[in-house]
């Protein structure tokens, strides 16, 4: 595997981002074409980073569902996945954490690297996994249980329970809900306004202190003050957290994400893949590949 | 007139002004579809008036016996006497039953629904082999446990009527557990399993709440079938003293209503049938009971939560 990238390259010229295009065999078959991802590499770059994907593809049973994707997340930034539907941006995601262990057909290809432990290595513990590196869904899916119970549920389970109460104060502080909900901890969440209950299921996710937090288009169920509210959000527990998101919403992307990853259908065999990956004023502003270009002026078609 | 093309032509293929109500070929369609209906509906009160002719029936010749003589005293001689003997038999034999039945049946259900991959042959051949446990007529059922257990024993017991009615209540318990766990929406064991959580707990805390009131259905109805399961006990546990009380599982075979309403309906006199049409009238009030206790226990719980 060739993906040696020069990462601390930082010439600072011109826009003042430098580009790396890391030139990836992707393909072993004879006459097969050398793809090129453009990945643009922020100057302050000596970043930690948290995932190192090398590679990874995904298959459901004959179907791929994406295909040679080689990145690095880094520690305490926010990565935004996005692209057009179907490209495999979901199944990304939740490869990042084992969710897809569920579905039977699923298989890995490549690597991924969490701190430098292969995720996907046998004897790695998928509870474990999930235990750091926490997930937010779609659809806000809270427990039918109380407010409280919905947040103290997981650290309980995990043996926490020193100061719970302390512990769910804290984490429903920093989901920004703990004044809207604060008198009535013991009521059912399922009566919480959809906004509320994507922001409580925020809460339980990092009540129990993951390292990262991936995040399945958490916002696109809900209306724009709930949705505001998310991305104000996003924006302080980047500073305690890792956080990736998947969004359909390029003007949400820009406002949380720090860098972001273009993924789309490559043009030969039509398989999910990432186009390009860089700094986010890069990505929106002056991107490499002309596909991103156009999804992000809203000329995809 | 058109030019052929459906969404190029001028006209539009009916007369707009024509009256609202279908015509020709819709008019047909409506009829039918109005048939249809009318014909679900009495399929339903069919089902209804024929548990209303039964309870009524039970009802009339049967509640003479809510006399209190009738369910505290041992019978006497023949035909008289309460049953009290007989209900704390048939209790006794169903909540034993149900103490090896419930545990198995439900772990079983969330072994298939929560544990075993949608490809597993073994969770494959194990729905099978329930449902096929579910449809074997109880009367074998007996005779099975008659060479198990009574055979070897040289004798019937509660213990063997029990272990009958374990086996009629297992599949009925594992089912529909199961398709009751089947319907807990996936969103809420993702939502578990992005917290680390692994799935027992995850079953214990999050999923059986949510299916409680629906696995508590299934309990009921099987327990309330194995109550009046007759057939399984006359090999099992058909021999009893009938007018003393017999509280040890394990000692001699323990008088219970099913037999009771059989042996005394078998006797042929007006007593003995006013006996066994009121056995019946306390079986059937007692499940309803039970039925009806346990929903607002289970209501008041799901309140608590908030509800589902």
């Amino acid at each position: 595997m060739n993906n040696s990238r020069d990462r601390t390259s930082a010439d600072g010229g011109g826009d003042g981002v430098p580009t790396v295009a890391g030139r990836v065999r992707l393909r072993t078959e004879p006459g097969a074409q050398v793809r090129t991802v453009h990945e643009t590499v922020a100057p302050d770059t000596v970043r930690q980073s948290v995932f190192d994907i090398n590679d990874m593809g995904v298959q459901y049973g004959s179907k791929t569902a994406l295909a040679h994707t080689t990145m690095k997340i880094y520690r305490h930034l926010v990565t935004a996945i996005i692209g057009p539907s179907g490209c495999g941006k979901s199944t990304f995601l939740r490869s990042l954490n084992r969710m897809n262990d569920s579905i039977d057909s699923f298989r890995l290809l490549g690597q991924v690297l969490y701190n430098g432990h292969d995720l996907y290595a046998p004897g790695v513990n998928r509870v474990e996994v999930r235990r750091r590196i926490g997930m937010v869904f779609q659809k806000p899916n809270p427990f039918p249980k109380s407010i409280y119970d919905n947040v103290a549920w997981a650290p309980r389970n995990i043996g926490l329970t020193a100061d719970l109460d302390a512990r769910v104060e804290r984490a429903l502080r920093s989901a920004a809900l703990w004044d809207e909900v604060k008198d009535r901890l013991r009521t059912s969440a399922m009566a919480l306004s959809g906004g509320q209950q994507q922001r409580l299921c925020i809460a339980r996710a990092i009540a129990v202190e993951p390292d990262v937090l991936l995040l399945d288009e958490p916002a696109s169920a809900l209306d724009p003050v709930s949705t505001a509210a998310i991305e104000d959000l996003i924006g302080t527990l980047k500073n305690r957290y890792t956080i990736v998101i998947v969004t359909h919403n390029m003007q949400q992307a820009a406002r949380v994400a720090d860098r972001a990853a273009f993924f789309s259908l490559d043009r030969t065999d039509l398989v999910g893949t990432l186009i390009e990956y860089g700094d986010i004023k890069t990505i929106f502003g002056n991107p490499r590949d002309q596909r991103t270009r156009d999804y992000v002026t809203g000329q995809f078609g | 007139m058109s030019d052929g093309t459906l969404m190029g032509t001028d006209e539009l293929p009916y007369d707009p002004t024509s009256p609202l109500t279908p015509t020709g070929n819709l008019r047909r369609r409506m009829i039918f579809s109005r048939a249809v209906s009318v014909a679900a509906s009495m399929a339903a009160y069919i089902a209804i008036a024929v548990l209303i002719v039964v309870v009524w029936g039970v009802a009339s010749r049967g509640a003479h016996a809510l006399r209190l003589n009738f369910l505290i005293h041992n019978p006497e001689g023949l035909a008289e006497g309460g049953i009290a003997n007989a209900l704390i038999g048939t209790a006794l034999m169903v909540l034993f039953g149900a103490l090896i039945a419930v545990p198995i049946g439900v772990l079983t259900g969330i072994y298939l629904s929560e544990f075993a991959s949608k490809k597993s042959r073994v969770a494959n051949g194990l729905k099978l082999a329930l449902d096929l446990l579910q449809g074997l007529p109880t009367i074998v059922v007996g005779l099975f446990i008659f060479g198990l257990i009574v055979i070897p024993q040289h004798k019937e017991s509660g213990f063997a009527g029990a272990i009958a009615l374990a086996i009629v209540m297992l599949p009925l318990i594992a089912r529909s557990s199961q398709e009751v766990l089947l319907t807990v929406p996936g969103a809420l064991r993702e939502g578990a399993d992005a917290l680390g959580v692994n799935r027992w707990r995850t079953v214990l805390g999050v999923i059986l709440p949510s299916a409680m009131s629906g696995i508590a259905t299934g309990v009921i109805l099987s327990t309330a079938r194995a109550a009046g399961e007759t057939a399984p006990l006359l090999f099992c546990d058909g021999i009893f003293n009938p007018n003393a009380t017999e509280l040890n599982l394990f000692g001699h075979g323990v008088p219970n209503i099913p037999l009771l309403i059989l042996t005394a309906s078998d006797l042929a006199i007006p007593e003995a049938f006013a006996r066994a049409w009121g056995a019946a009238f306390v079986l059937l009030l007692g499940i309803l009971l039970a039925n009806i206790a346990t929903r607002i226990v289970l209501n008041r719980s799901l309140k608590k939560r908030g509800g589902a």
